[in-house]
C-alpha cells in the first residue's frame, strides 16, 4: 500500500512495435464494490508487463477496461498519445487474447485467425494468416476447427488471432490457466520468444507468481484494486515493500522486531532478545515497529555451533523435515513458539537433519528486509489453499 | 510412484469390483430405451403402416359394404394420383398449405428471435418470470386460444380498427392482390393476403393463428441455443473490430442456428398439417391440407383417398426437412 511508483524507468530500449499505455488515476466500481481503485501505471512501449495478484483484487477488470469491455468510472487511458477512454473495443488498437481462448467454434483456425482482417477489410488476408499460421507452428491445422486442437494448440491460435492486427498492445488475460504444468512452461517460453520476435507491448494477466516472474520484465503485484508494489520480479522478490508483496510472492518468515537504531548505512534491530543488523535501504516502515522478514532459502540451518560473525542468529528445534531430492524443507520452531520455514540445499554428505535436533537459523544480514509491524503478516498468503 | 497401484490392480482385473459395472452398462441402455421404443412402434410405426396400407387399398366407409380391400396384387396408386390431382392440380391446397406454413414459419421466426435474444442475453432477474410467460399459453386448450382469436380479429374490432387507421390492412391487400402480374401467386391468394378493411376470415387471419399457436416452439429452442453462447464469443469479436452489428452477423447468428433450425422444424412442420387455425379463423377458400384430410376422411367416408393425402404429405414434408437440415449445415443437430 505504501510507495506506489507510478511509472517505471523506461529501462526498455524501445525495439519499435508498440505503444506506451498510461493508466491514469482509474477507478471502477460496481455498484458499492471498488474494483480498483485510483490506478496510475504506465507500461513502456515493448515491454512485457505482468499484473499479477490473487482473484477479485481488479488485475482483469483493469485489463477490460483497456480492452474497453468495461468504462471506467473515473480517469483516463491513454495508449502512446491517444486518450481511449470512451472509445469502443472495436477502434482501438488493442487486442485481447482471453482466458479459455474464446475462439469461434463455428470457424475452422484460419477464419477464426483472419477475423479480426476481415472485419478491418485488409487486403492480402490469405498471405499474412499463412504467415501467423507459420509463426505458431500451426500451418497444418488451418481447415480444422477449435475443438479438434490441444489446448496448447488451442492458446497458440488465439495468440495469433490477436497478433495478427498487430496491436500496439496485446492483452493477455490468465492465457494459459487452462493448461496443464508441463505445457505451461513450454508456452511460457514461447510466449516470451514471440514477444521478443515482435516487439509489440504486452501485458498480460494472472494469478501465477512463477508465470509471471518467468515471463514479464516488469511485475505489478496489484492487491485489492491498487498496486502494492511494482519492479523487475528480482527487484520484487528480494525486496518486498509489503507483507502481502512478501507472501504472494513466494515464502517469507516474518518475525516481530524493533528498530533500535541506525549506523552509517545499517539499521540495528532487536528481535526477542537478539540483537540483529540489515541495511537501511530495505527498511519498509515508517514506525520502529517492524516485521523482519527473511526468504526461507536465504536461511542457513546448522546443528549448533557459532555462525559466521557479523551473521543474524537465531536458534530453534527442528519440527519437521521433508526431503524433496532438490532441497530439504524444515519447520522450525523458535524458542518464542514460532514456527518458521527453512530450504536448504542437500549439500552435506550426513544426511538431512530430523526433528527434535538443536539447531542454529543464520543469513546475511543483506537478505534481510523490514515491513511496517501493523500490516498482516498473513496477507497474500492465504493463495495456498486458493489455487491449485 | 504413479506405477505403483498399477500391478495390483491388474492383477485383480476380473475381479467382482470391475465385473458389475461393465455388466451392467451393457444391458442399461437399451432397458432406457425400451418404454420409448415400445410408445414409438405402438402409436408411431405400426399407425404409419395402416396408413400407408389403407392408402393403397380400394372402398369408401359409407357406401357398398362399407369395408376396404387391400391386396398386394392390386395396389391402388391411382388414390396417390386421385390426390395429386385434386388438391395439386385441380385446386392448389397442397401448395397452399405449405405456402401458408412458410409465411407463418417466417413470421414466427421475426416475432421469436429478438424475444429469445432479450430472454437470454438482456432480461437479468427477469429471465425466469419471461420464460414461464413464454410458455404461459399452453395452460389454456389450443382451441380455445384459437377461438379467441375471432375475438381479437373480430371486424369493429381495436386491433383491426388500427390496422385499418394506419393503412395497413389496405396496403397489405393492395400489394398482395396480384391476379395478372403473379399467376401462380394469384392462385393461392386469389383475393389478396388479406380483405381491404378485415381480417378474419382471409388468409391472413389463419397466418396470425399459425404464428401465434406456434411461438413457443420457436422462442424455445432459440433461447436455448442463444443462452448456450459464451458472451466472450461476442466480446472476442467486438474485440477484433466487430460493431455490435457485425458481431451479431458473425457469430452470434451462426452460433444461434441449431435453435433457428430446431424452432422453424417445430413450427412449420405441424403448421403444414394444422386444419384448427383455417377452420376456425380462415373462410371456405382458406382450407389446407388438414382440413381437407379431414373433410375425406370425415364427410366424404374416402378412406384410402384421405390416407393418400396424408402419406403424400408426410413425404414432402420428410424430403424437404431434409434438404433444408443439409443445406443449413447443422447435420450435429438432427
Amino acid at each position: 500500500m505504501s510507495e506506489q511508483t507510478p511509472s517505471i524507468a523506461a529501462d526498455s530500449t524501445s525495439t519499435g512495435g508498440g505503444a506506451d499505455l498510461h493508466i491514469v488515476d482509474v477507478t471502477k466500481r460496481f455498484a458499492s464494490f471498488k474494483a480498483v481503485d485510483d490506478l496510475t501505471l504506465t507500461i513502456p512501449a515493448g515491454s512485457f508487463f505482468a499484473l499479477l495478484g490473487p482473484s477479485g483484487c481488479g488485475k482483469t477488470t483493469t485489463l477490460r477496461m483497456v480492452a474497453g469491455l468495461e468504462e471506467p468510472s473515473e480517469g483516463r487511458i491513454v495508449i502512446g498519445s491517444e486518450d481511449v477512454t470512451h472509445r469502443k473495443p472495436y477502434q482501438r488498437p488493442v487486442n485481447t487474447v482471453f482466458q479459455s481462448y474464446a475462439l469461434f467454434p463455428h470457424l475452422d483456425i484460419f477464419e477464426n485467425v483472419a477475423f479480426g482482417l476481415r472485419r478491418s477489410k485488409k487486403k492480402d488476408v490469405r498471405n499474412e494468416v499463412e504467415a501467423m499460421l507459420e509463426l505458431v507452428e500451426l500451418s497444418t491445422y488451418a481447415r480444422r476447427k477449435p475443438t479438434q486442437l490441444s489446448g496448447g494448440q488451442q492458446q497458440r491460435v488465439a495468440v495469433a488471432r490477436a497478433l495478427i492486427n498487430k496491436p500496439e498492445v496485446l492483452l493477455l488475460d490468465e492465457p494459459l490457466g487452462a493448461l496443464d504444468l508441463k505445457l505451461r512452461r513450454q508456452m511460457q517460453i514461447e510466449l516470451k520468444r514471440i514477444q521478443t520476435d515482435v516487439g509489440i507491448t504486452f501485458v498480460h494477466v494472472t494469478h501465477d507468481q512463477e508465470e509471471a516472474m518467468t515471463m514479464a520484465d516488469t511485475i505489478a503485484v496489484m492487491n485489492a484494486g491498487r498496486i502494492e508494489q511494482m519492479g523487475a520480479p528480482m527487484e520484487l522478490y528480494e525486496n518486498p515493500v509489503t507483507t502481502f508483496v512478501a507472501n504472494f510472492l513466494g515464502q517469507s518468515n516474518l518475525i516481530k522486531g524493533q528498530i533500535t537504531g541506525k549506523s552509517g548505512g545499517d539499521a540495528l534491530l532487536e528481535v526477542q532478545g537478539q540483537r540483529m543488523a540489515m541495511p537501511t535501504a530495505r527498511v519498509h516502515s515508517e514506525r520502529d515497529e517492524v516485521w523482519v522478514g527473511v526468504r526461507p532459502e536465504k536461511m542457513q540451518i546448522s546443528r549448533t555451533g557459532t555462525p559466521t560473525d557479523g551473521e543474524n542468529a537465531v536458534t530453534g528445534v527442528v519440527t519437521d523435515a521433508s526431503y524433496i531430492g532438490v532441497s530439504t524443507q524444515y519447520l522450525v520452531d523458535l524458542p518464542w513458539g514460532q514456527e518458521v520455514g527453512v530450504f536448504s540445499q542437500n549439500l552435506s554428505t550426513e544426511g538431512p537433519l530430523s526433528a527434535g535436533d538443536q539447531v542454529v537459523l543464520h543469513w546475511n544480514p543483506a537478505h534481510t528486509f523490514a515491513l511496517d509491524a501493523a500490516q498482516d503478516a498473513d496477507a497474500g498468503s492465504e493463495k495456498i489453499e486458493g489455487d491449485a | 510412484m504413479s506405477a505403483a497401484p498399477a500391478p495390483g490392480a491388474a492383477g485383480k482385473a476380473p475381479a467382482d469390483d470391475t465385473a458389475r459395472p461393465v455388466g451392467k452398462s451393457s444391458w442399461t441402455p437399451y432397458a432406457l430405451l425400451t418404454p420409448g421404443m415400445l410408445w414409438l412402434g405402438v402409436f408411431f410405426v405400426v399407425p404409419t403402416i395402416m396408413l400407408i396400407r389403407m392408402s393403397l387399398s380400394s372402398g369408401t366407409a359409407f357406401s357398398g359394404d362399407g369395408s376396404f380391400t387391400f391386396a398386394f396384387v392390386d395396389l391402388q396408386w391411382s388414390n396417390y394420383g386421385d390426390a395429386w390431382n385434386q388438391y395439386v392440380i385441380d385446386t392448389p391446397i397442397f401448395q397452399k398449405s405449405l405456402i401458408y406454413a412458410l409465411i407463418a414459419t417466417v413470421l414466427t421466426l421475426v416475432i421469436a428471435y429478438p424475444l429469445a435474444y432479450t430472454i437470454a442475453f438482456k432480461a437479468g432477474r427477469w429471465r425466469n418470470f419471461l420464460l414461464v410467460l413464454v410458455i404461459a399459453p399452453f395452460f389454456t386448450s389450443f382451441l380455445l386460444r384459437t377461438n379467441a382469436w375471432q375475438t381479437i380479429l373480430v371486424d369493429s374490432g381495436p386491433v383491426v380498427t388500427f390496422m385499418n387507421d394506419i393503412g395497413l390492412l389496405n396496403f397489405l391487400h393492395t400489394v398482395t392482390n396480384t391476379p395478372d402480374s403473379w399467376p401462380s401467386w394469384a392462385q393461392i391468394f386469389p383475393d389478396g393476403i388479406t380483405a381491404e378493411d378485415r381480417v378474419l376470415a382471409t388468409p391472413l387471419a389463419v397466418i396470425i393463428g399459425l404464428a401465434y399457436n406456434f411461438l413457443p416452439f420457436m422462442t424455445l429452442p432459440l433461447y436455448a441455443s442463444l443462452e448456450r453462447i459464451d458472451v466472450r464469443l461476442i466480446e472476442a469479436a467486438t474485440d477484433l473490430y466487430s460493431s455490435a452489428w457485425t458481431a451479431f452477423r458473425k457469430v452470434t447468428f451462426p452460433l444461434s442456428l441449431p435453435g433457428v433450425v430446431a424452432g422453424t422444424l417445430l413450427t412449420f412442420i405441424p403448421a403444414a398439417g394444422d386444419p384448427v387455425n383455417a377452420a376456425l379463423l380462415g373462410s371456405a377458400s382458406d382450407a389446407l391440407m388438414g382440413n381437407a384430410i379431414d373433410a375425406q376422411f370425415k364427410a366424404t367416408g374416402n378412406y384410402p383417398l384421405a390416407a393418400a393425402l396424408s402419406a403424400l404429405l408426410m413425404f414432402v414434408i420428410v424430403a424437404m426437412v431434409a434438404v433444408y437440415v443439409r443445406r443449413a449445415g447443422t447435420e450435429e443437430l438432427v
